[in-house]
């Protein structure tokens, strides 16, 4: 076969054989994730690293911290604020109403990345004066991403998309209200860091481990075959207080999955469910 | 019925390639065996309203790819904005919003890659008008894994520089025009 220039192709049987050792030797469980997007993403580490499959599976056995650098750089941490503005609308005009007769509101923002959607909840439960007794939990797989998420710091130059996406939710407030901007970085307000904790968590291999009124997880199922989607939003359903709200992306559904009879579909557009037994 | 598509026509297209699929889709027979899959660059601000108006105009379901949907004969699917769309060892759409390539989420290279690997000499591609270079690294790749990839002839596109750049990485590819081109879909079995 012709050689591409600067890129390693591997095949479906090399992913497989990269899944099957990774499990073995470390804690990371790969075997549900989409087949295309791991090629995908392995080839690239290979491209960065100037590795062939052989350097790739001795790194991965030998070299001290590179299997936390494989699962970094592997799985996909892309985020923004407010991202599908009209998403947020949904939420501020017909679950949060829902959300402020609970006495406390717990909510959990599964696969958070480095917590832009975390704070960008935050922002919503403040416009609401919730914030006193609202919390949330942001969780992902990868431990580098929630030290970005916890310091709560972010380059300057991806706020002009941000505030794009804010005036399009919300038209009369600023951005500029929430954070602190030096130099070319921004920093979220102290005032939003609060009642927010964020921590590892394995949706595939890890459990329940409290009761939420509201989940978000929102273009992380993408990345997962059926039967790990299934998995992870059983766990949703059993993380999920009765009545408690799970959203999903926009291209994500719940509707070829038998748990959607104890859901009630809130908003079909934006894959807003309601946990109804 | 559901039955999954034994080949996979593709059809990469950006900046004045909207006219063309429309004439191509018109001339589609009400049957056909392969899976059509259209990737095109638009603003994800315009979300499903090309589904929307081809669906209306051609009188069947023009569907916008959602996660983890097979792959059926006798459809029409177009790659959703704000996302790169990738296929499956099975056979099922999936989608991924990790950065954009060339500017481009969709890109087409990333989605010829992925068929290429999938589908190999199952798949028939078409790349036609648009302003950068994407595509021509996806039709590489899909030569490469022996499928038959079709350029639109640059004198009659829009905009020939994505044509032009297909053309240039790789000497596999069939030039043809846009006559040519609607003939081929028209005549699909």
């Amino acid at each position: 076969m012709a050689e591409l220039k600067g890129s390693n192709e591997i095949n479906f049987n090399e992913v497989e054989e990269i899944v099957f050792l990774l499990k073995n030797v470390s804690d990371f469980d790969l075997s549900g994730y989409t087949r295309s997007s791991l090629k995908r993403r392995i080839q690239r580490v290979m491209n960065l690293e100037g590795m062939d499959m052989v350097d790739l599976k001795n790194a991965l056995i030998n070299v001290d911290g590179f299997q936390q650098y494989f699962i970094q750089e592997v799985t996909v941490n892309v985020t923004e604020m407010f991202r599908d503005p009209a998403f947020f609308n949904k939420l501020n005009k017909d679950i949060i109403p829902y959300l402020q007769t609970f006495p406390r509101i717990k909510i959990w923002s599964a696969g958070c990345s480095t917590g832009e959607e975390v704070y960008s909840l935050a922002i919503l439960l403040k416009e609401n004066k919730l914030s006193d007794r609202s919390f949330i939990y942001g969780t992902d797989i990868n431990s580098k991403v929630l030290d970005v998420a916890k310091k709560g710091i972010y380059p300057l130059k991806k706020f002009k998309e941000y505030s794009d996406n804010f005036n399009a939710y919300n038209s009369t407030e600023s951005l500029s209200h929430y954070y602190t901007a030096r130099y070319d970085a921004a920093i979220i307000n102290k005032d939003l860091r609060q009642n927010i904790l964020f921590s590892t968590h394995n949706l595939a291999t890890d459990q329940v481990f409290n009761e939420f009124h509201l989940i978000t997880c929102r273009n992380v199922l993408i990345y997962f075959d059926l039967r790990l989607q299934e998995h992870v939003i059983n766990l949703f359903y059993q993380s999920l207080a009765l009545f408690g709200f799970l959203c999903l992306g926009t291209k994500e559904t719940l509707i070829r999955h038998d748990i959607m009879q104890n859901f009630k579909v809130i908003d079909k557009e934006f894959n807003i469910y309601q946990k109804i037994k | 019925m559901e039955v999954k598509a034994e080949n996979i026509i593709v059809i990469g297209g950006s900046a004045g390639a909207y006219e063309l699929i429309v004439e191509i889709l018109d001339h589609l027979p009400s049957y056909f065996k392969d899976a059509i899959v259209i990737v095109l660059h638009r603003n994800s601000r315009y979300e499903t309203k090309i589904e929307t108006s081809l669906s209306k105009r051609l009188k069947r379901n023009v569907i916008s790819i959602r996660d983890k949907l097979p792959v059926l004969e006798n459809h029409i699917y177009f790659a959703p904005p704000g996302y790169h769309t990738l296929v499956e060892p099975d056979q099922l759409f999936s989608l991924d919003i990790s950065d954009p390539v060339q500017f481009s989420r969709p890109s087409i290279d990333v989605f010829f890659e992925s068929v290429a690997s999938v589908y190999g000499n199952r798949c028939t591609a078409f790349l036609l008008s648009g302003a950068n270079n994407d595509g021509a690294v996806g039709i590489k790749y899909l030569i490469n894994h022996g499928a038959t990839c079709y350029v639109q002839k640059p004198e009659e596109a829009i905009i020939n520089t994505m044509p032009l750049a297909a053309i240039k990485a790789s000497d596999k590819v069939i030039v043809i025009p846009n006559h040519q081109i609607i003939a081929y879909f028209s005549q699909l079995l």
